[in-house]
């Protein structure tokens, strides 16, 4: 196998792995459980503000720092950024990404783990979630 | 030592290592590969394999959506070994109905690519970054949110 390949195999190995780590955080923290999520947003449990708390402070931490102190990432070539934007955009797909959210209690990443987890019924959000980002691309310009 | 507040009636501490863990995922993923990990990109990047319209097409989508499927691949990895590891493999079930789920589901898709970032997106890695667009979609998705779920536990069955 050449260098290239190497790297490239090291990357998905890694890839995969950071994935599992998120996952399995998801699943921890019961986030696949769509009744967890809807009783925060009933306000009866605030367990979803450590979990995103929790995990931005580690994120941040790690943006912040590791580009400090390592001129490039361990098997990459640039650290990434993706600078968000507020336009109208934003804000109407945000408000909606809400109200789906308190609709179902699924959102993109526990939809993904909650298949791993044995929640099949998430299948449902899994196929609306796949759909509706294929009507927002279709109608997008 | 009875110290749960009733903020948390199921505890706290699985939230917070749980919190800890999904960040753990995304930070090793900037650290070893340099990668912002949002999880709602996945959704369209990988129509582009069947879509051929020029918006699928753009290579933001095409030159990531190799290592976005992975990278969900490893959510399902990581979901299954707790399943099986921890959870003891017993099926979970949802009360939600179906069609709050796909209806749900729907706007969540629709959503967050229309305004570039989920729970994970905004949330996490946005947040992470400090970028103030993503915590004004941040409040705004939580305000919705908010209100669909309440008005909904008022009146649907």
């Amino acid at each position: 196998m050449s260098a290239a390949n190497q790297r490239t195999l090291a990357r998905a190995v890694a890839t995969l792995l950071a994935g599992a780590l998120f996952g399995f955080g998801l699943s921890v923290s019961t986030m696949i459980r769509p009744e967890v999520v809807l009783s925060f947003l009933l306000f009866r449990d605030f367990g979803l503000m450590l979990v995103m708390g929790g995990a931005v402070v580690v994120v941040l931490l790690t943006y912040k720092l590791a580009p400090r102190v390592l001129n490039r990432p361990l098997l990459g070539d640039h650290f990434h950024a993706h600078p968000s934007v507020w336009n109208r955009d934003t804000a109407v797909g945000a408000a909606l990404f809400g109200v789906g959210w308190g609709l179902c209690g699924v959102c993109p990443g526990p939809a993904i783990a909650g298949l791993g987890a044995g929640n099949f019924s998430l299948l449902w959000a899994l196929v609306g979630i796949a759909l509706g980002a294929l009507v927002q691309g279709l109608r997008a310009k | 030592m009875k110290l749960s507040l009733p903020l948390f009636p199921f505890g706290w501490q699985h939230y917070l290592l749980g919190g800890l863990l999904v960040g753990a995922g995304a930070a090793l993923l900037f650290v070893l590969t340099g990668r912002i990990g949002g999880m709602s990109t996945v959704f369209s990047s990988t129509w582009s394999y069947l879509v051929r319209s020029p918006f699928f097409q753009q290579s933001r989508f095409v030159d990531s959506r190799a290592w976005r499927l992975v990278y969900a691949l490893g959510l399902i990895l990581g979901a299954l070994i707790w399943w099986l590891g921890f959870a003891g493999g017993q099926i979970e079930a949802t009360a939600v109905p179906v069609w709050q789920l796909l209806l749900g589901g729907f706007f969540v898709g629709y959503g967050a690519r229309l305004g570039n970032g989920c729970t994970s997106g905004h949330g996490i890695c946005g947040l992470g970054s400090l970028q103030w667009p993503s915590l004004l979609a941040v409040l705004t998705f939580m305000a919705t949110a908010f209100l669909t779920a309440n008005l909904a536990a008022r009146w649907l069955p």
